[in-house]
């Protein structure tokens, strides 16, 4: 250990034994590789002819700048259809993969995942609300906001879920995790109720476009859809760093946080707000896409532990690639048709998680 | 210096902690003794500002309550009675969360060997790289102290003397380990800092404590230098329990004691 110290350049951290921050560099590092490539798969693949790669070489590289041959339609293809959802993609596994780390990180247990817990529901409620009642009931609202009304709903949505959520399950600074589940599910079940009576008043258009929202994808992407929730996601997302230090203090219980000096209400309800408002902004344009949350900061935590200033950003990156990927099998495996992305990460999602529960039986204190 | 003046606590409407007076003194290990109920954590969590309280806590002249968490947590670390690790930290990560306020008071460069530096005061070298969960009671118990110490390295800082608040830091550990802990507090106390420590074994309270505060029932019972305080009498007010202070047992019985350590 000494030797290691007297090795390392002035100035650099020394990695000492149970210091994992160089191999979470590493993962970061890798992780920006991976986003890369998921990118470009992303923009290169899909339904239509292989010639869009040309697009794509000759907007990154230039590399077929001049050629005539890149036609209108490969141009309209890459450029207003795949960018906008690649970029939509990008924006909500990212915003999906840190709020899992976030919730998990202020409710200390990692099986808190907005889906799971109902805040995704609640943000469902909000969104399906806006599309029923929008031309009637909301429709001073939906004059006021425009095209901001369907995510601010999907936001208030979630955030009365996660309040009430924390106020139920949390007594004298401790979280109770059965409460919270518990709590979630009953949460969930109102919200989804509510959202059922809504179903019931919608017509025939209404109802088929709920059904498919309902299952979440990232078909539809457009330019307008990411002008209207980029900003909060990423606004939200521009929060986490902030956060990162205080929810490593959280680890060791809200009192101990504060002994620490972290004002741990304003980081509560930082945290709680910015996840509200990333979750309701995902699910008002792509609907419910589960599991994302929970798997992404879980298989994170196993590569390079659970401090929160590497597993926030390593989160966006992985959760972007991953929901790249997943809406990338979506569009292809039943093409020219597509499967909604909620199905695919539900359906690979949903056995990880049954396997985190594996390996935690015991461990998990209920 | 920290001052207490009729310090009160009421959790769910019954009167936990009833009108204590209390100081801390720089330089001092001032121990709060009392039996099981008797509020001596609880006070503690009013004076490092955890729960609400009536009267008034003072500490190093400013109202406990005018200041914002950071500038407490300069000025005092408090190790709990037990701290339960939600994510699988490891033993340096976890130390290494007591700089999270950047105040250690050591040497710029110093800090990032700290949370080594602190496992060897505890008597944890080598155990860095080892989970947290894997270790054993008495052994968490010791890195939550090395986390507590990085917090407050320097005894004191800006000219201000920092305080330790330890709610029964050895109560989980053996003997050789008790006497470690104890004199990592006392060296802290010669440094010109503050220790607050709330102790059950009262052979280790006499031998360490400058000052002990008894509880009883929410009160304080008695004040003062321990041969002022551990009499009969007091013993048998508070703890309900006839005990001789001072008489040795019978001659073909051992006993250890750690004032005979060497």
């Amino acid at each position: 250990m000494a030797q290691q110290s007297i090795a390392a350049p002035a100035g650099v951290m020394m990695a000492g034994e149970g210091d994992r921050s160089a191999r979470a560099r590493l993962i970061m590092g890798l992780s920006c590789v991976v986003l890369a490539l998921a990118v470009f798969l992303s923009l290169t693949s899909g339904a239509s002819d292989a010639s869009a790669i040309k697009v794509v070489g000759d907007w990154l590289f230039g590399a077929n700048r001049g050629d005539v041959v890149l036609d209108a339609r490969d141009r309209l293809i890459v450029y207003d259809i795949r960018l906008p959802r690649v970029m939509l993609g990008m924006l909500i596994g990212a915003a999906l993969a840190v709020s899992g780390a976030v919730m998990q990180g202020l409710f200390r247990n990692p099986l808190a995942d907005p889906g799971l817990i109902g805040v995704s529901a609640g943000s469902s409620l909000g969104a399906v609300a806006v599309i029923v009642l929008g031309a009637t009931l909301l429709a001073p609202l939906t004059a006021l906001f425009g095209a901001l009304t369907l995510p601010l709903a999907a936001f208030c949505g979630g955030l009365t879920v996660t309040l009430v959520l924390y106020g139920v399950a949390t007594r004298h600074g401790r979280t109770s995790v059965a409460t919270m589940l518990l709590a979630g599910i009953a949460l969930a079940a109102l919200a989804m109720a509510l959202t059922g009576i809504l179903i019931f008043m919608a017509d025939d258009r209404q109802l088929r476009d709920l059904t498919f929202w309902s299952l979440g994808s990232l078909a539809g992407a457009t330019w307008q859809k990411i002008g209207s929730v980029g900003p909060i996601i990423v606004a939200a997302l521009a929060v986490t760093p902030f956060l990162a230090r205080g929810l490593n203090a959280l680890a060791l219980g809200e009192a101990t946080a504060g002994h620490l000096g972290i004002p741990v209400q304003r980081l509560k309800y930082t945290a709680i707000i910015g996840v509200s408002a990333a979750v309701g902004a995902s699910v008002a344009v792509s609907g419910g896409i589960g599991f994302v949350g929970i798997v992404v900061p879980h298989l994170l935590r196993l590569l390079i532990g659970p401090d929160n200033r590497y597993l926030l950003p390593a989160s966006a990156l992985l959760g972007a690639s991953l929901l790249l990927l997943a809406d990338a099998v979506a569009r292809t495996i039943v093409a020219p048709a597509e499967l909604p992305i909620g199905i695919v990460t539900a359906i690979s999602g949903a056995p990880f998680f049954l396997w985190i529960l594996l390996r935690k039986r015991g461990v998990i204190d209920l | 210096m920290i001052q207490a003046r009729n310090v009160s606590v009421d959790i769910a409407g019954k009167r936990i902690v009833a009108g204590v007076d209390f100081d801390a003194r720089p330089g001092e290990i001032a121990a709060v003794v009392g039996p099981n109920g008797s509020g001596k954590t609880t006070f503690l969590k009013a004076l490092s500002g955890e729960l609400a309280y009536s009267g008034q806590v003072v500490l190093n002249g400013r109202d406990l309550r005018e200041m914002k968490p950071v500038h407490v947590a300069v000025e005092r670390a408090v190790l709990p009675q037990a701290t339960v690790l939600s994510f699988p930290f490891t033993v340096r990560e976890v130390v290494k969360l007591g700089l999270v306020g950047g105040r250690s008071g050591a040497l710029p460069d110093e800090d990032a060997r700290l949370p080594e530096r602190a496992l060897a005061r505890v008597d944890l070298d080598g155990f860095a790289g080892r989970f947290y969960q894997e270790l054993s009671g008495g052994e968490q118990q010791r890195v939550q102290l090395a986390r507590v110490l990085c917090q407050v390295w320097a005894p004191v800082l800006d000219g201000k003397p920092r305080y330790l608040f330890l709610d029964e830091p050895v109560s989980s550990l053996d003997i050789k380990h008790q006497l470690i802990i104890m004199n990592i507090a006392r060296d802290f106390a010669r440094g010109g800092g503050g220790v607050v420590a709330i102790l059950h074994d009262l052979n280790l309270t006499a031998m360490y404590a400058d000052r002990i505060f008894v509880m009883h029932r929410g009160r304080l019972a008695a004040t003062g230098s321990p041969r002022d305080v551990l009499s009969d009498d007091m013993i048998e007010k508070v703890f309900d329990c006839r005990l001789k202070v001072g008489a040795l047992p019978a001659a073909n019985m051992p006993f250890v004691l750690p004032q005979s350590a060497a």
